[in-house]
């Protein structure tokens, strides 16, 4: 029993840690490749390639003034930096990032819990995040703060909808909800061949998931200064931020677990098949980024009501009639 | 339907046009060690020239700081004596100013010129901690020797 907690407890420790220093090279990477897109040289100056970038800001962060502006509502305020971070690092519990390794003769499985409802918990977990947003734009007593918390909690509760249903197409081909056993299942074919179409519809709603761009209405800088958390500055900030980057991977994680075999792939090296997927995945977020502009806020709405949703019901119904007959 | 379809595909069109931009080189450059060569008739800071012999061009006759849109320059003009010469003519600027906070470079100055003393140089690193060090001396204007500047000494105007 204390064995196992210790182990539980290290994975978690090592997970979190790995998370921040991901999200914090994230930020790097994101600058650098946005200027390449753009034609620029992006941040190099610090360190060797610039790569310390991510400390240096770091520390600036970190040694900022802890301001709060008059008027807000003090312990929703300060709790709702936490509690994006802390959804955002929660959905990793839930991933398998590997098999089972054998480290000093313990076999250790390399996911922290194998709950056998996974899909189910993703879900209710992704959409937990609104309360961060939405209490940090409420509490924030700023109009522009509120407008990024109201459009970011519409946005995610519409896109959740299309999302779930994409999902449930994959809970139907595998048979179970458990994470491991659908990556298990994709051990042939990954469920991108099979589902391609929840897939796209899973792509879409996760970038919207995640508040970034086309779907970054939430903090749309040209309209609403910085959205929800236009009050927040040092640390409380990067929390938002780390939370953000962090959230991108969960997406990405998600996405290669559903639909991109999750660790499976040639040879024996569980883990780093898994990396280069969502490294992909995150390459992907940032090109994106880098193309396409924002969503105005009524084409958001009838996009993810008008196109998604009965798309994701029609896909939902398709691929059940397939796997009745099929099967 | 067909014209969505085509709207979705110009998407992914963008996408790989933002792609083929990451690997072209990039058009902006390591400042401080690495710098642009400007053309040679960009205008920067000024310069107050001499004649081939060391005279200075400069008469004193104030057109610079007549034309000057904004008032940037201040010309003291002082006739020149048989024992002190300075220039070429009977006049010479025996303080001359330039508020380079105040200049635009449009380099009106240059033009009105009547002896084509005052030219403007291509350095464009302007900047200093006070107001002071900003406004140019006469000593900091004049080059050292004719031809410092990059204009030829020889030349009439």
């Amino acid at each position: 029993m204390l064995a196992q907690t210790m182990e539980v407890l290290i994975k978690g420790l090592v997970l979190v840690l790995l998370l921040m220093g991901a999200a914090a090279y994230m930020t790097f990477l994101e600058r650098v490749l946005m200027a390449r897109m753009q034609l620029r040289l992006g941040p190099n100056r610090v360190g060797p390639f610039g790569l310390l970038q991510p400390i240096a800001d770091g520390i600036k962060l970190l040694t900022k003034e802890r301001f709060q502006p008059a008027g807000v509502e003090t312990f929703t305020y300060w709790l709702a930096p936490s509690i994006s971070a802390f959804l955002a690092l929660f959905i990793f519990v839930l991933i398998p990032v590997g098999g089972t390794v054998e480290i000093w003769g313990h076999p250790i499985r390399l996911q922290i819990a194998d709950v056998n409802a996974g899909i189910v918990f993703l879900l209710a977990f992704s959409s937990l995040a609104v309360y961060g947003v939405v209490l940090a734009g409420w509490s924030s007593n700023n109009r522009y703060s509120l407008l990024g918390g109201l459009r970011g909690t519409a946005q995610m509760i519409s896109y959740e909808v299309p999302m779930g249903l994409a999902l449930l197409t994959v809970a139907l081909s595998a048979g179970t909800l458990s994470l491991s056993e659908i990556v298990e299942a994709q051990k042939e074919h990954w469920f991108i061949w099979t589902n391609p179409v929840s897939f796209l519809i899973y792509l879409i709603t996760g970038f919207a998931e995640t508040n970034r761009s086309p779907f970054d209405l939430p903090e749309a800088e040209q309209e609403l200064t910085a959205g929800y958390h236009t009050e927040y500055g040092g640390m409380k900030f990067a929390m938002f931020f780390l939370a953000e980057y962090i959230n991108i991977l969960a997406v990405s994680s998600i996405a290669v677990t559903l639909f991109f075999g999750g660790w499976h792939g040639p040879g024996d090296l569980p883990v780093v098949w898994f990396l280069v997927k969502i490294a992909f995945f995150v390459f992907f977020f940032m090109w994106v980024r880098a193309t396409i502009p924002r969503f105005r806020y009524d084409q958001l709405m009838s996009f993810g009501w008008k196109v998604l949703v009965p798309l994701a019901t029609l896909n939902l119904i398709v691929t059940a009639y397939f796997i009745l007959v099929w099967k | 339907m067909k014209k969505n379809f085509s709207k979705v595909l110009s998407i992914f069109r963008g996408l790989l046009i933002v792609l083929k931009y990451a690997f072209r080189r990039p058009v902006t450059i390591r400042y401080p060690e690495e710098k642009r060569k400007l053309p040679s008739r960009s205008r920067g800071r000024h310069y107050l020239t001499k004649w081939a012999d060391g005279k200075e061009r400069c008469v004193g006759c104030e057109l610079c700081a007549i034309v000057c849109p904004s008032q940037a320059i201040y010309v003291k003009p002082a006739e020149n004596t048989p024992d002190d010469v300075h220039s070429h003519g009977e006049r010479y600027a025996s303080d001359f100013q330039i508020n380079m906070l105040r200049c635009i470079f449009c380099g009106y100055c240059e033009e009105a010129c009547p002896t084509g003393a005052i030219i403007l140089g291509n350095e464009y690193e302007l900047s200093g901690y006070d107001r002071e060090s900003l406004i140019y001396t006469k000593e900091m204007l004049t080059e050292k020797n004719p031809g410092d500047s990059g204009r030829d000494p020889k030349r009439e105007i």
